[in-house]
């Protein structure tokens, strides 16, 4: 049967747990590699990115109080859903990177795997980076990593699924909350991963997904006094600058752009830009 | 498009002269038609105010805000803190105007008058029971009477809505008429508490009827009983205090209060004031708006159009 009419998505945003429409109205085509219509995307503006600054902080107290064992459980949770949708995600990474399917499959599974591997670190990283400190005195001292707030995650361009959550899930595995703008040529699988995440148990705003150009909303999340970290690697290295002077307004902690090889084995250094250590002086004695 | 017949002067005291009367009069009224109400707030909210429009309905929505705490966690020193704010609600921009006034329970109004005094922003106090209004005539009037002599300007009482709901207009009417009474110089604000009346058609009536008895401000509601203000409410509110002042001359100023959060809220009111009752009701005097958190919003705005970025909530205070 190739007469039927196949169903054109138009997609939505994913703001505090909803799937707005743009606030502006607007969307834009999506293609594939070789420039045929693969969908159209919400175009966020810039009071799509304040929205979605504003659901980040609502959602952050209830998210970065949670215990880290229930923070694991959600992302497991995540990584089944992602798994569950293979198929999808293996088409939309095909098409929008032009990968082979087998290629496509590997970066599919590596995704899923990577989202394990974080939510593992959970109830790890606490261990690993906090210590009891020895001082000459009274007290029992301690430091502790705690969660930086809302981060702003310019997703990487290149790699639409591996890329997103290898900088997606270090983020909030610690605690924090993100407004996350998705790779602008190949969106799709960001979309989709909005879709598993708002079936999921994570609560609404703690990961809220816009879709649209850099050059247009980045400024506005890298000057947003509310925001109070954010991840470049996705700007330009031309952009870049401009958008880490604008975000020292508020002293954002800023994560510079490199050359990731998203494949590789990621390392700690994601999670621990976005967490802050507290030191305790506990008085003993008293 | 005027809704009522005109009312003379002389004929308020033949309304107000008995149940029936008063009755015959308020069933009278031409009933609010529902669909349309809505329909036209909300053309009326999808207005774009942008720019220099916008600046100009911030800091008149500022200079209108009766900054609000209602609560029985409430101490003197919130209520010295929340005075702070009233007289200077940005302590880092002096061109901010101040808000129109503080509304605090009537046992802390003496608070808020000593910190207030000579500073223009009024000190408002709810009385007659609030929220409920279910109490003795005496106890509502000693209520009343202690928050003036503590130097309350302004009385929010509410109704009894039990009496109102079962058509005892009259009682309502009387305990009105002996509230004002009992303020003297302060103004009288009646809340209807329109959450509870069930239908815009008592909207409109419990408008009225809060005019005949002379309040001088009508007020949606208590913040305490949700919904509380509401567009299309506000709308029939304001509709009833233009045809009140065609019919009989005299100007009554109207309160949403409740629920106004977000600087396009207060805005979209301020659309609705200018078309509804027109110009002369964009005034402090004439309009206010109930509301704690609302400040902090606008002020977000203020500083967002002032600096060209967004602002958070860490920047301004608690309260």
């Amino acid at each position: 049967m190739s007469d039927r009419l196949s169903v054109r998505k138009t997609y939505k945003l994913y703001v505090g747990g909803k799937f707005p429409r743009s606030e502006s109205g607007r969307s834009y085509e999506v293609t594939d590699a070789k420039g045929g219509f693969l969908a159209n995307a919400a175009l966020a503006s810039r009071k799509d990115a304040r929205d979605a600054v504003q659901a980040a902080r609502k959602a952050l107290p209830e998210w970065s109080a949670a215990t880290a064992y229930n923070r694991g459980q959600v992302l497991y949770r995540v990584a089944e859903l992602l798994e569950g949708r293979r198929g999808q995600f293996v088409a939309e990474v095909a098409a929008g990177e032009g990968l082979t399917t087998r290629k496509a499959e590997a970066a599919v599974d590596a995704a899923t795997d990577r989202w394990v591997w974080y939510a593992g670190w959970a109830d790890k990283i606490m261990q690993v980076q906090g210590s009891a400190n020895p001082v000459a005195g009274p007290y029992f001292d301690f430091s502790i990593p705690e969660p930086t707030g809302v981060v702003a995650v310019l997703a990487p361009q290149g790699s639409s699924l591996l890329g997103l959550v290898s900088v997606v899930a270090p983020v909030i595995v610690a605690g924090n909350t993100c407004v996350v703008l998705a790779s602008e040529r190949a969106p799709l699988p960001a979309v989709t991963l909005s879709e598993v995440l708002a079936t999921s148990d994570l609560p609404g705003g703690v990961v809220n997904l816009l879709t649209g150009r850099v050059a247009e909303v980045a400024p506005w999340l890298a000057s947003h006094m509310d925001v109070n970290a954010i991840d470049l690697v996705g700007a330009g290295s031309d952009q870049a600058i401009d958008l880490e002077v604008a975000a020292a307004d508020n002293l954002k902690r800023v994560l510079r752009p490199t050359d990731e090889d998203w494949a590789s084995e990621p390392g700690l250094h994601r999670m621990l830009a976005f967490l802050e250590t507290k030191t305790v002086w506990h008085p003993i004695g008293v | 498009m005027t809704t009522t017949a005109p009312l003379q002067v002389e004929r308020i005291s033949e309304v107000t002269a008995s149940d029936a009367s008063l009755r015959g009069f308020l069933h009278g009224l031409p009933g609010v038609d529902q669909v349309g109400a809505e329909a036209r707030v909300a053309t009326m909210s999808s207005r774009s105010i942008k720019t220099t429009a916008k600046q100009w309905a911030i800091d008149l929505a500022i200079s209108m805000i009766d900054l609000t705490t209602l609560e029985g966690q409430d101490t003197p020193g919130k209520v010295r803190a929340l005075c702070a704010k009233a007289m200077r609600p940005d302590p880092s921009d002096p061109s901010v105007p101040r808000v129109a006034a503080i509304c605090v329970y009537s046992d802390l109004v003496a608070v808020a008058a000593h910190e207030l005094r000579g500073s223009g922003v009024k000190v408002a106090s709810v009385a007659t029971a609030f929220p409920s209004g279910r109490a003795s005539m005496a106890v509502k009037l000693q209520d009343t009477r202690d928050a003036v002599a503590a130097g309350a300007d302004e009385i929010d009482m509410v109704i009894d809505r039990g009496a109102f709901l079962s058509g005892r207009y009259l009682e309502v009417y009387d305990e009105i008429l002996a509230v004002k009474e009992a303020c003297g110089h302060a103004h009288l604000k009646v809340i209807l508490e329109t959450g509870e009346l069930g239908t815009y058609d008592n909207v409109r009536r419990a408008s009225w009827l809060a005019m005949l008895a002379g309040g001088d401000f009508i007020k949606t509601s208590t913040g305490k009983v949700s919904p509380a203000a509401t567009l299309p409410v506000t709308m029939i509110m304001l509709e009833a205090v233009r045809d009140f002042r065609d019919s009989t001359g005299r100007q009554i100023g109207v309160k949403p209060a409740g629920g106004i959060r977000s600087s396009k809220d207060a805005i979209k009111h301020l659309v609705v004031v200018n078309e509804t009752a027109g110009d002369d009701w964009l005034d402090p005097d004439w309009f206010r708006l109930g509301a704690s958190s609302l400040l902090n919003d606008l002020l977000m705005q203020r500083t967002k159009i002032a600096t060209g970025r967004y602002s958070g909530p860490d920047y301004f205070t608690l309260d």
